[in-house]
């Protein structure tokens, strides 16, 4: 099961080679990493989306406690929390598939950030899975390049 | 007052109460050891190779508990410290190592002597840094002494660029730092604790598996008085060994792979196994699904990640041994254990350590007991292989930090330049290497170091020949074929030689005893069971020169008992000739 890992770190260098380094060193699964500065620029979130059985989750969430420029170590998996990703995709589109593109686009949300000539550039948000969705859908108008951000998330505020 | 970086770095170690730093020069570091040159309160031990330098910091930091500090140059310096930073790290011993660096803006175009070593050093320390500004050159020694010490100690690199050493700064170094992503949890969470007491109290075949972490946190004392109140005996892993008298009754001694029968039986037969400090290695559980089956765990250890690793652990123990065992004993009582108790002496006369003797060749084994015997409080370091597990059964150790080997990573090499480093950090004490005739060659040139210090470490060469351990597995397992494993094949031997006595070997290379004159320490071969004493008595009396005695041992012995890599611990094989 992929679990959310999400990490507040010494902006330091080399903090994100000694992630991954503990990752590849140890065998772990790794999906996908994301990195930005917080409020304090001297911290940096990570989030991480890792696979395993709960017996490597744990151990990843252990050793990743035991590196000393991580701060904080948050399992957002059971946790009720937003998760997003963003892509970046650039479909082949002659002038007379825009039309059927944009309403695409529409039904997910997704923004055309650049046409031109043959083809066209759209910017989707969401989970992973809709992602996901809105390109197998838009696959059919060939996809010449796609650029997917990795997941960001954070735990939701307290409800009462 | 502005002071430089190599005078800022020099302090610095002053403060933390450095007396002695293992070290070797080089472009890079000539700032740090120009200030060192006239520096009197820093003793610089300059070994013969970097390799030399850490593990001699490591047994230094072994066996005084103090952290053990060296210094190399960059490039090819900071290279050779990785396998002796490696093995500190998988046994947790202080060391803090500095490297020199090319100068900042140099750093990334492959420059003269220039090696990546924070990021090679990276997976074999507990941290390292990159010195990038003067003014964190305080705050970064401060917190790499503080890390290495703390906690589950371990190396810290720190890599310093030579134009930080030139450059002058403030020359303030803190008293203290605060490293908020670290914070080891050190007393036991008390409901836990309660649980603990309560279980032991209920168990009806207890056993305390104890491992390095006693030694660390310094919980021998309590830890006795806890076995001698409840009466539960002790098995121990290698690197546990030491932190319980090796003859107290209650102390069935090593498990595991070369574990003996009666801490092998105990572990697969106990209800409830106390570990304390320790981490389920793969030579100490063998086949896991088939180790301790019917017991209750719990588990003791300053580092989560060790808890439940291996095994499943019913009440765990986050925290520092002697802590936890000082805040358990009060609640601790007596369990009703005799037929337990009785049950295990049955086994320790079942099966004792047993060894046989050819006559021929000196029996290994019997060779350690009479060091045991002539020194009874030595610190013995090993090397690995044979002589290693024979060091760890037949020493009788009694005392914690008198067993310097290198349990994790296994490094050959390791024994003599940690001998050396023992001896500086314990100048009354005496220091032995058990060492084996492969092994020592790896490290061999510190005979340099140890005869120009005047060290009076002792080698013990149990010399058989062969890489010893590896040979008995290809007896063992490989149809006795002695696939490069022979250290007197020599190129006109045939090639499927089957190493049959009577054969004519090319004698040994080298000759120990000329080697150890030539570097002006002593040297005594010792063939006959009669001349080991007399030998080793003769070695205890040199107080300022190394002594290297060449024992010749019987070549085929092996180690026993013996459980082959993955099958259950309670199936050992015993030296079928000693029960002949
Ligand atoms: C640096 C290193 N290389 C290889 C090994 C693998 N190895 C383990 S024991 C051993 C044999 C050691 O031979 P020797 O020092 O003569 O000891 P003996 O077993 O004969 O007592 C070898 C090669 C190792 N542990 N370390
Ligand atoms: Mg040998």
């Amino acid at each position: 099961m992929n679990h959310i890992i999400s990490l507040l770190v010494e902006n330091h260098q080399g903090v994100l080679s000694r992630i991954a380094g503990l990752f590849s060193g140890r065998g772990y699964n790794l999906a996908s990493i994301t990195a930005g500065v917080t409020m304090d620029p001297e911290i940096t979130r990570i989030t991480l989306v890792c696979e395993g059985e709960d017996d490597v989750i744990d151990q990843i969430k252990k050793q990743l406690h035991k590196l000393i420029d991580i701060i904080k170590v948050i399992d957002l998996t059971d946790v009720p929390s937003l998760h997003r990703e963003l892509a970046l995709i650039k479909v082949k589109a002659k002038p007379d598939q825009r039309g059927e593109i944009f309403q695409v686009s529409d039904v997910f949300r997704a923004k055309v950030m650049d046409v031109s000539m043959d083809s066209m550039v759209l910017e989707v948000t969401g989970s992973p899975e809709k992602i996901d969705a809105f390109t197998s859908i838009i696959q059919p108008y060939h996809i010449q390049e796609i650029a997917r951000s990795g997941l960001i998330a954070v735990e939701r505020g307290k409800k009462q | 007052m502005k002071i430089s970086g190599a005078e800022l770095f020099t302090q610095a170690l002053k403060r933390e109460g450095v007396k002695h730093l293992f070290g070797f020069p080089g472009g890079v570091v000539i700032p740090i050891f120009d200030v060192l040159f006239s520096e009197p309160e820093i003793r610089v031990i300059l070994t013969r190779h970097e390799q030399g330098a850490v593990h001699a910091a490591d047994g230094y930091a072994r066996s005084t508990g103090r952290t053990g500090v060296c210094l190399v140059t960059s490039g090819p310096g900071a290279t050779n410290t990785i396998t002796g930073l490696a093995t500190a790290n998988f046994d947790a011993v202080p060391i803090v190592c500095f490297t020199g660096q090319v100068a900042r803006k140099m750093i990334g175009n492959d420059a003269f002597q220039e090696a990546d070593i924070v990021g090679i050093s990276r997976p074999v320390t507990k941290h390292n840094y990159l010195v990038t500004d003067r003014k964190d050159l305080a705050k970064i020694i401060k917190q790499a002494f503080t890390l290495a010490s703390s906690g589950k100690p371990g190396p810290v690199l720190v890599d310093l660029p030579v134009d930080i050493l030139k450059e002058e700064g403030d020359s303030h170094y803190p008293e203290s730092v605060t490293i908020r992503g670290y914070n080891p949890v050190t007393k036991g969470h008390p409901g836990q604790i309660k649980k603990t007491a309560h279980a032991l109290g209920q168990a009806r075949k207890p056993l305390f598996y104890v491992g390095g972490g006693i030694h660390i946190s310094g919980a021998a004392d309590i830890f006795r008085k806890i076995v001698e109140k409840t009466r539960v005996p002790v098995v121990s892993s290698l690197m546990g060994i030491g932190a319980f008298p090796s003859d107290h009754p209650k102390n069935l001694g090593m498990l595991g792979m070369h574990g003996t029968y009666a801490a092998n039986m105990a572990v697969t037969h106990t209800d409830l196994l106390f570990a304390i400090g320790t981490r389920f290695d793969d030579r100490v559980t063998g086949d896991l699904s088939k180790f301790a089956p019917e017991a209750r765990i719990i588990h003791i250890d300053i580092d989560p990640a060790a808890i439940a690793r291996n095994v499943p652990v019913e009440i765990p123990i986050v925290g520092d041994a002697r802590i936890i065992l000082e805040q358990l004993y009060t609640l601790l009582k007596s369990p009703s254990i005799e037929d337990w108790l009785k049950q295990i002496v049955k086994w320790k006369e079942e099966h004792p350590l047993t060894f046989s003797q050819d006559g021929k060749r000196l029996a290994p084994e019997a060779v350690i007991k009479t060091i045991s015997d002539v020194f009874p409080d030595a610190i013995i370091s090993t090397e690995v292989g044979q002589n290693q597990m024979w060091a760890a059964l037949y020493y009788n150790f009694h005392k914690p930090r008198t067993l310097l080997t290198s349990g994790g990573l296994g490094t050959m090499g390791y024994g003599f330049p940690a001998a050396i480093g023992a001896q500086i950090g314990n100048p009354d004490r005496t220091v032995i290497d058990i060492a084996g005739d492969g092994s020592i060659q790896m490290n061999i040139q510190e005979l340099a170091t140890a005869a120009l210090n005047e060290l009076p470490v002792i080698v013990a060469i149990l010399n058989n020949g062969y890489l010893g351990m590896v040979r008995q597995w290809q007896e063992l397992f490989f149809n006795r074929r002695y696939s490069s494993t022979c250290l007197q094949r020599g190129v006109n031997c045939p090639p499927n030689c089957d190493q049959k006595p009577g054969q004519v070997c090319p004698p040994y290379t080298p000759d120990f005893v000329k080697l150890a004159e030539a570097y002006r320490a002593i040297g005594m071969r010792v063939t006959r069971m009669e001349d080991v004493r007399p030998a080793l008595k003769e070695a205890g009396k040199s107080k300022t020169k190394p002594v290297l005695i060449d024992f010749i041992v019987e070549r085929e012995a092996n180690v026993f008992p013996m459980v082959p890599a993955g099958v259950a611990i309670n199936k050992m094989m015993f030296d079928k000739r000693a029960q002949e």
